[in-house]
């Protein structure tokens, strides 16, 4: 089976946003980039599938669609350990944009992987415009995948528990937490060989966004904490119960 | 012309965020002088279908069909176009749950509709038709145009209120036409949490972080949690020392949740926890740690050492509940 990641670049997930003068465009000066923190945990899943379910994965790709300075980020993902990677060649727009140019990828694929976010714009919409652009099945919210004799199993959590399924391939599965515990880290040889790796890059198709993001504003600033004393914690009661009339 | 709203059910019943749904539809049916069609998917009584009529529903859609009662996201997609598609539906409004999630963007592509997940307010705008959503975790806001003829939404929860309003709904039976070719996911196990209030509909939270120091002391932060009525959650560094099930992580990574009231018992308030709980109404920080960031996202706090105040807290919290009844 053929294994596709998905891979958004994301600005690190401790960065202090900022816009530009007119708050029309995110700043990216001095930013750090990263891969998207679900999609990392993703790779990580793929790689522990391929380690130890004999020859079952013949390879890892991960995808990105972004312009020349998304590289590193695919680089880094090669040095964790995927194969090889593709970069689609354009600025991606919106959701269904990118889902369009991830389908020209992604149909030559078994079972593709998609975090079911990504860290910036919280769009939690490209996995399953994939699918459906492939016409193929999907699950959402994955917090276990498993390949039990060629058979894929997946879990879902839901509303108040969890299922477990069972799908054909080709598919796509949109990952949470819970995929794999900790994302692993590139080693000093991964990042060796990374650098022999093939990265290929791709023309976009030609398509258009259906969505447009016009203005950014910060939340205003929040006003002082109101502190209690250790020893009178009766007055925090009061407070949350006759002043903010939450209890 | 319609303004469409799936609604999920939980064992035949809906909940507030299906009712916050439908209020919100009706709002915007209003402005572009529509009207607000539900559908609904699985075993759902006249009676309760018939409430979604108090939020604005003049029709609702019962689709009750077997091979339907697990979600399976491509029979789901085929069912709500077919709908949309005979109510020439122009908005489609879906909960940014993790149904929501799993259907709405699939819809987005059958309908050839611009799609904006975790929208927070009414449309600000209808020419161009801009929507308002969270972005960077919370960190920012965005103001986003639809520029699609039919637009789809998930509207974030606890996010807009309920609006009542005279009962009107007719309740309408539908067959879908659907093939064994559209079902190619099979549910084979479920387990469901019971007896515990659910985190993502939760009013109260109460969340423990590294500073509850072992798992041993979850005792007394789930008594404060059972008094109040409130959800446990907990932060990463719990989740992934494996005190607690991820499942009950809040944050960037984990859930992200906006309850009324959220109580950080021992945490920090990392930038990536505090995405996550940022949208909530009121947070009290309890933190031995006076410079912990927790303290600038925090409403009500308290200096010192958890483990001395919780039982406290319980206290009182008990004192002022037995003086209400």
């Amino acid at each position: 089976m053929k294994v596709l990641i998905c891979i958004s670049n994301v600005p690190d997930t401790t960065t202090k946003i900022r816009f530009n003068a007119d708050n029309t465009a995110f700043d990216t000066a001095g930013i750090q980039w990263i891969i998207n923190p679900w999609d990392e945990l993703a790779l990580t899943r793929a790689l522990e599938l391929k380690e130890t379910t004999g020859d079952t994965i013949e390879k890892i790709t991960v995808v990105a669609v972004g312009l020349k300075d998304a590289e590193p980020t695919l680089r880094k993902a090669l040095a964790i350990g995927a194969d090889d990677a593709v970069r689609i060649d354009a600025e991606p727009k919106d959701a269904f944009f990118v889902a369009e140019q991830l389908a020209q990828v992604a149909k030559d694929y078994d079972i593709i992987l998609c975090g079911i976010e990504a860290s910036d714009y919280n769009g939690s919409a490209v996995g399953g415009m994939l699918s459906e652009f492939l016409n193929i099945p999907s699950v959402s919210s994955v917090s276990k995948l498993n390949i039990e004799n060629g058979d894929v199993k997946v879990n879902r959590e839901i509303d108040g528990g969890s299922e477990t399924l069972s799908t054909e391939v080709p598919f796509v599965a949109i990952v949470q937490k819970g995929i794999a515990l900790e994302p692993r880290i590139p080693s000093m040889r991964g990042i060796m060989m990374a650098r022999k790796k093939p990265l290929n890059v791709l023309p976009a198709v030609e398509t258009e966004a259906l969505t447009e993001f016009v203005s950014y504003e910060l939340p205003p600033a929040k006003s002082a904490c109101k502190i209690v004393d250790t020893e009178n914690v009766k007055e925090l009661v009061d407070l949350l119960h006759n002043e903010a009339k939450v209890i | 012309m319609s303004v469409l709203v799936y609604t999920e059910n939980w064992d035949g019943k809906f909940k507030k965020l299906n009712f916050e749904q439908v209020s919100y539809a009706s709002e915007i049916a209003k402005n572009i002088n529509t009207s607000v069609v539900v559908v609904s998917i699985g075993n759902v009584e006249e009676t309760e279908l018939k409430k979604l009529g108090d939020y604005g529903a003049e029709k609702v859609i019962s689709i009750n069909e077997i091979k339907l009662n697990k979600l399976d996201n491509q029979a789901y997609t085929k069912v709500i176009s077919q709908v949309a598609e005979k109510e020439k539906t122009t908005i489609l409004v879906f909960a940014n749950n993790y149904t929501g999630k799993a259907v709405a963007p699939r819809v987005s592509v059958k309908l050839k509709a611009g799609l904006v997940s975790g929208v927070t307010a009414l449309p600000s705008n209808y020419e161009p038709f801009t929507v308002r959503k969270k972005v960077f975790t919370g960190k920012a806001f965005a103001d986003v145009v639809i520029k699609s003829p039919v637009k789809g939404l998930t509207l974030a929860q606890n996010s807009f209120g309920l609006i009542e309003t005279e009962n009107k709904a007719q309740i309408e039976k539908f067959v879908p036409e659907l093939s064994d070719e559209d079902f190619r996911t099979n549910v084979e196990d479920v387990k469901k949490i019971t007896g515990k209030v659910l985190l993502n509909d939760a009013e109260i939270v109460v969340s423990g972080g590294r500073g509850m120091k072992g798992p041993e002391n979850w005792g007394p932060l789930e008594e404060l949690a059972d008094v109040l009525g409130a959800a446990i959650a907990c932060s990463r560094p719990v989740a992934d020392e494996e005190w607690r099930p991820h499942e009950e992580h809040v944050g960037q990574t984990g859930k992200i949740i906006a309850p009324n009231l959220y109580f950080a018992l021992g945490i920090s308030g990392a930038i990536q926890h505090l995405g996550g709980v940022s949208s909530s109404k009121y947070i009290v920080a309890i933190n031995k740690d006076n410079d912990a960031p927790i303290f600038e996202a925090a409403d009500y706090g308290i200096i010192g050492d958890v483990h001395k105040i919780l039982p406290e807290l319980i206290s009182a919290v008990k004192e002022m509940k037995a003086a209400e009844n």
